[in-house]
C-alpha cells in the first residue's frame, strides 16, 4: 500500500523541516525577546521601532518575506549569508532568516502578553532596590514573563513548524517540496497528503503537549 | 506650623536626611501634592496620616522617585534626587521601600528575595549575602521560611520578608507605604512590632499608615495631610489629644470614635 514511498527520502525531507524549525525558533526567540525589551523599554525611539517592526512584519504574508529574502537580498543585493556558491545552503539560510524576521514579531507579542501578567509592583520593588532597567527586565520581569508565556510561545512554535513549508517557494528541500514532487509523480494523492499531514502532526503534537506540561511546571504562583 | 522634634533615648547623629521643598505634582487635572515642605531628621520616625486620596502615598513614592514631581526639590542626605539612570539607581539602593502589597519577587525564594539586591546592586559575595539574609530573616521572625516561595507565606510573613529585603541594603531611610493595609487584622501586629523595633534601633522612617496606635507609640512626629497639602505637623501626643486644624479634628473624630 505504501510502496509509492520507495525512492523518496521522506525522513531526509522532514529532517530539513526540523532543522529549519529549530534554527528559526532559536533566532526568533532571541530577536523577539530583544523586540519585546524595546517595546516595554524607556527609550521612545526603541519603543517606536519595536512597535513599527511588529506591526509591519506581522501584516506581510510570510511568502512575500521569504521571496524577498531570495529575490531581493540574494539575487539583487548579492547577500549569500556565508553560503559561498552552494545554492542549497544559501537558500536554506535565507529561509531561516525570513522565518526569523517573521516569527520574531509573534514571539515579541507572546512575550509582551507574558510581561503584562507581571504585576507592576514587581518592577517597582526591583527599582526600589536600586536595580537598573536592564536588571529589572532580566532578573525580575522577563523570567516571570517567559513562565507565563510558555503556552502562547508553544502556539508560535507550532505555527513556525508549519510555516517552514513556505521555504519551498525558494526551493529549500523540506517536507512540502518533496510532497509537491510526489504529487506530480505518483497517483496516490490522498495517501501522500495523509502521510505528510501525519508527519507534521508527529512534530507538532508532542511540542504542544510538552510545552503545556512545562507551562504548568514553571507557572509562577501568586 | 512648628517643627516638633522629640529627642530619642538613643539619639542618632543629628542633621536633615530628607528635605522636600515646594514639591508639586499633578495627576492630570488633579493637584495631588501642593507646595509640600517637609524635613526629616536623621533617626526620626515620621508618620503620615490623612484621609484616602490626600496624597500621602504619592508623597512617600516621590521620595525615591517611583513618582516624578512637577516642581520643587527633594534632597536626600544633602544630595538632590537624580533624574534617571545610574545615579538614581544608586540613590534608591540607599532608600528602603516597603509596599502595601509586599511585592516580593514571586519567582524567587524568600532567601533569594533578600540576597538579590545585595548581590546585584551592592556586589556582595553570595555567601556573605546569604548569611546576612538569614540573620535578617531571623530578626523579623521568618528564618524558618527561607527556602519557600512568597505565595506559600501568610501576608504578615511576606511583609516581614519585604522589610528584611529592604534592610539588607542597609538603607539610610525606610519608606513604608501603608504596610499593614493589605493584611488580615490578626497579622497587623506582627508587622508593627518589627517596625517598632526598627524605630527603637534608630532607623529613619517615613510611614504612611492608618495605624494610630503605631503613630502614638513609635512616631516622633505626625504629619497630617488632606487634599494634597500638609495641614498639620505635631508630636503624636499633641496631635491626637489636641489637634489644631478643623480638618484634623474632623478626621480624628471619624476614626477614633468607633
Amino acid at each position: 500500500m505504501f510502496d509509492f514511498l520507495e525512492g523518496y527520502d521522506l525522513l531526509g525531507a522532514f529532517w530539513a523541516t526540523v532543522q529549519l524549525t529549530v534554527y528559526s525558533a532559536i533566532g526568533s526567540l532571541i530577536w523577539g525577546t530583544l523586540l519585546a525589551g524595546m517595546r516595554v523599554g524607556p527609550v521612545p525611539l526603541m519603543r517606536t521601532f519595536g512597535t513599527a517592526y511588529v506591526n509591519f512584519v506581522r501584516n506581510i504574508p510570510l511568502t512575500v518575506i521569504i521571496l524577498f529574502s531570495s529575490l531581493g537580498l540574494n539575487q539583487t543585493l548579492g547577500v549569500k549569508l556565508g553560503g559561498g556558491e552552494d545554492f542549497d545552503t544559501i537558500n536554506f539560510r535565507l529561509a531561516v532568516l525570513g522565518l526569523i524576521v517573521y516569527t520574531s514579531a509573534f514571539v515579541c507579542e507572546a512575550l509582551r502578553s507574558g510581561i503584562n501578567t507581571v504585576p507592576l509592583g514587581q518592577a517597582e520593588a526591583a527599582r526600589a532596590l536600586g536595580l537598573n532597567f536592564g536588571q529589572v527586565l532580566q532578573l525580575i520581569v522577563l523570567p516571570q514573563a517567559f513562565r507565563a508565556a510558555v503556552n502562547p510561545l508553544a502556539n508560535v512554535l507550532i505555527a513556525l513548524t508549519k510555516n517552514t513549508t513556505v521555504a519551498a517557494v525558494i526551493g529549500v528541500a523540506e517536507a512540502s517540496l518533496l510532497m509537491n514532487e510526489m504529487i506530480e509523480n505518483e497517483a496516490q494523492l490522498v495517501l501522500i497528503g495523509a502521510v505528510f499531514a501525519f508527519g507534521f502532526v508527529c512534530l507538532t503534537l508532542p511540542t504542544g503537549v510538552l510545552m503545556g506540561l512545562l507551562g504548568k511546571k514553571v507557572a509562577v504562583k501568586r | 506650623m512648628t517643627d516638633v522634634t522629640v529627642a530619642k533615648e538613643d539619639a542618632a547623629p543629628v542633621g536633615d536626611l530628607v528635605v522636600l521643598k515646594d514639591v508639586n505634582k499633578h495627576f492630570g487635572a488633579l493637584h495631588v501634592l501642593q507646595d509640600i515642605d517637609l524635613t526629616i531628621a536623621r533617626g526620626e520616625v515620621v508618620v503620615v496620616i490623612g484621609p484616602s486620596g490626600s496624597g500621602k502615598s504619592t508623597l512617600c513614592r516621590t521620595i525615591n522617585r517611583l513618582e516624578t514631581i512637577d516642581s520643587g526639590s527633594i534632597t536626600i542626605d544633602g544630595k538632590p534626587l537624580p533624574d534617571e539612570g545610574k545615579e538614581l539607581a544608586r540613590l534608591r539602593a540607599d532608600v528602603g521601600m516597603v509596599f502595601q502589597s509586599f511585592n516580593l519577587f514571586a519567582h524567587k525564594t524568600i532567601l533569594e528575595n533578600v540576597t538579590l539586591g545585595q548581590v546585584k546592586v551592592r556586589k556582595a559575595d553570595k555567601k556573605v549575602a546569604e548569611e546576612k539574609a538569614r540573620a535578617l530573616l531571623d530578626r523579623v521572625g521568618v528564618g524558618a521560611q527561607a527556602d519557600k516561595y512568597p505565595a506559600q507565606l501568610s501576608g504578615g510573613q511576606q511583609q516581614r520578608v519585604a522589610i528584611a529585603r529592604a534592610l539588607a541594603m542597609e538603607p539610610k531611610v525606610m519608606l513604608f507605604d501603608e504596610p499593614t493595609s493589605a493584611l488580615d487584622p490578626e497579622m497587623i501586629n506582627e508587622v508593627l512590632e518589627v517596625m517598632q523595633q526598627l524605630a527603637r534601633d534608630g532607623m529613619t522612617m517615613i510611614v504612611v499608615t492608618h495605624e494610630m496606635g503605631f503613630a502614638r507609640s513609635a512616631a516622633n512626629r505626625v504629619v497630617f495631610m488632606a487634599d494634597g497639602r500638609i495641614v498639620e505637623e505635631a508630636a503624636p501626643e499633641q496631635f491626637f489629644s489636641n489637634p489644631r486644624s478643623d480638618r484634623a479634628k474632623d478626621f480624628l473624630s471619624k476614626i477614633l470614635h468607633h
